[in-house]
């Protein structure tokens, strides 16, 4: 990027994050900005943490902290303890994460709703990216220019965009066929029974391309009811426990948001935690402390009832902009910095 | 046998697959947060030229390959091998059809080419980007119709056929691209 078109991306840049904290200040949230250092981690087998030594007087040796991969842990904790509705915008960092949709350090809408169900936030997580993907005057021309919205169940989707009607009972081997069917490019490492794997790269090679386009116009297509076993911390409806109240957001056939109606008890966190370490160790990854503060707060004063979820900033402005890879939004890549 | 993680993948970096040297096009890391990661891989089969794409789950491995690019000196052709040498070691190396087939028309004695060394043979041949040929054939054409449109084939001294201005004459040297197979210009 030559000096003027970087400073021309960065002021736009300006103008849309002042866009989108108008949203929520409108809305009467209040932003938080959680610490990005913590001694405890996520434990999620596939996310992994910085982490990096500090100097904490009183102690003889340096101390392990860990940077936050996204800021749900402190924010729960403050919604615990009374804090109401609240959103984060900020850095948030993966490691290992780099290619045209990924950077290791990032920037991340998180917001959290009271009351919320999945539904509702949904819907609210749609009118903050038809406001920052439209400018205003398009509306008043009878909103002909907003984008189409598309709401499928996982298990419709795979029914509509992968011909597969029933991928809670379907096999390794209609998974496998399906990616044949569809000219995917040969799949190297995965075991032929691996049902798992095999209904991931479905979903990525086959469903998530097609996801957010109508007639090759970007579009809104939200999915919602993933499998039970990719809850992560979302709840378990008791009407249905073979999926979870877990939502993710496409438009461009790029993921753009992942929300939940968000687990409440704590004697639950802490047997699906200790299940992604259990994991964690299958994998050979390395342990990672567990963040006992959130664990003991949730424990004394319960979660209220509510909805949270995490969206890809630089992704949206991406959108926005009409880039087709993030870091042209942004000041320096990692490979620049 | 040195082996390469997914994690190393770049663009450039010489593998085997199925036995055959290949070169990374394209790595493309995707990362779903929820799932595990794979590596959406574009690459060259360096003896065929074909593109290929494969996926790899992260953490899989592949085979190095011991493939390297080197400045050879071409010699001669004996009719079943063209031969090269290093101007300075002055090894020779005999490359079989298969490794010339594209460009040997474009080979020109003492010349210096790329050549690509898959365990020490010869796989791949790029001429100089530019070199200069007589030319052994062409319609004599209409003397004086110098601001020539068209154009006319003219058979060169390789036995390359390129198309020329109808003012090139045969005996005359033509600058020709290598890539392309277009002419240039008369050399001087």
């Amino acid at each position: 990027m030559n000096p003027i078109s970087k400073h021309s991306v960065l002021k736009k840049r300006s103008q849309f994050l002042k866009q989108v904290r108008a949203f929520f200040y409108v809305r009467d949230l209040i932003e938080v900005d959680t610490p990005m250092l913590s001694q405890g981690a996520v434990p999620d087998v596939h996310l992994r943490s910085l982490q990096t030594k500090v100097l904490v007087p009183g102690k003889s040796d340096l101390q392990t902290y860990y940077l936050h991969t996204s800021p749900e842990y402190p924010m729960k904790r403050l919604l615990c303890e009374g804090c109401g509705d609240i959103f984060y915008l900020g850095k948030v960092f993966r490691d290992g994460d780099l290619s045209p949709r990924h950077q290791v350090e990032f920037a991340m809408l998180e917001w959290y709703r009271l009351g919320f169900t999945m539904f509702d936030l949904m819907e609210e997580v749609v009118d903050l990216i038809q406001k920052v993907l439209h400018p205003q005057g398009h509306f008043e021309q009878g909103g002909a220019s907003k984008l189409n919205v598309e709401q499928l169940s996982y298990q419709q989707a795979f029914n509509k965009y992968a011909g597969i009607e029933d991928i809670f009972g379907a096999s390794a081997e209609v998974c496998r066929d399906c990616l044949v069917q569809n000219n995917i490019p040969e799949i190297v490492g995965v075991d032929a029974d691996d049902k798992v794997l095999w209904e991931q790269l479905v979903l990525t090679e086959v469903i998530e391309p097609q996801l957010g386009v109508v007639d090759g116009q970007p579009a809104i297509s939200l999915i919602y009811h993933f499998p039970a076993s990719q809850a992560s911390l979302a709840q378990i409806p008791a009407d249905n426990p073979l999926v979870a109240e877990r939502f993710e957001v496409f438009v461009n056939g790029m993921e753009l948001a992942n929300g939940y109606h968000e687990l409440a008890d704590s004697e639950l966190y802490r047997q699906r935690f200790e299940a992604s370490l259990a994991e964690r160790e299958d994998f050979g990854f390395d342990s990672v402390p567990l963040d006992e503060n959130l664990l003991k707060t949730l424990a004394d004063k319960p979660l209220p009832d509510c909805s949270g979820v995490a969206l890809g900033v630089d992704r949206l402005f991406a959108l926005q902009q009409g880039f087709s890879t993030i870091d042209e939004g942004i000041g320096f890549g990692l490979l620049e910095s | 046998m040195a082996t390469y993680s997914t994690n190393e993948f770049k663009g450039g970096l010489k593998f085997l697959m199925d036995g055959q040297p290949c070169s990374i096009v394209e790595n493309t890391q995707v990362s779903p947060g929820k799932g595990q990661a794979f590596n959406r891989v574009r690459y060259r089969n360096l003896v065929t030229g074909r593109t290929l794409e494969k996926t790899f789950k992260s953490g899989e491995k592949v085979e190095a390959a011991d493939v390297v690019e080197t400045d050879l000196q071409y010699l001669y052709a004996d009719g079943d091998f063209w031969h090269f040498m290093d101007a300075e070691s002055f090894d020779q190396y005999q490359a079989e059809e298969s490794a010339v087939a594209d460009v040997k028309k474009w080979l020109i004695e003492q010349d210096i080419c790329t050549v690509t060394l898959f365990n020490g043979q010869p796989i791949g041949v790029v001429p100089p980007k530019q070199i200069t040929l007589e030319v052994a054939d062409t319609d004599p054409g209409l003397k004086g119709d110098s601001a020539g449109t068209g154009g006319k084939p003219a058979t060169l001294s390789t036995g390359a056929v390129v198309q020329v201005p109808l003012f090139v004459q045969i005996g005359e040297k033509v600058i020709v691209n290598t890539e392309k197979g277009e002419y240039i210009s008369r050399a001087k």
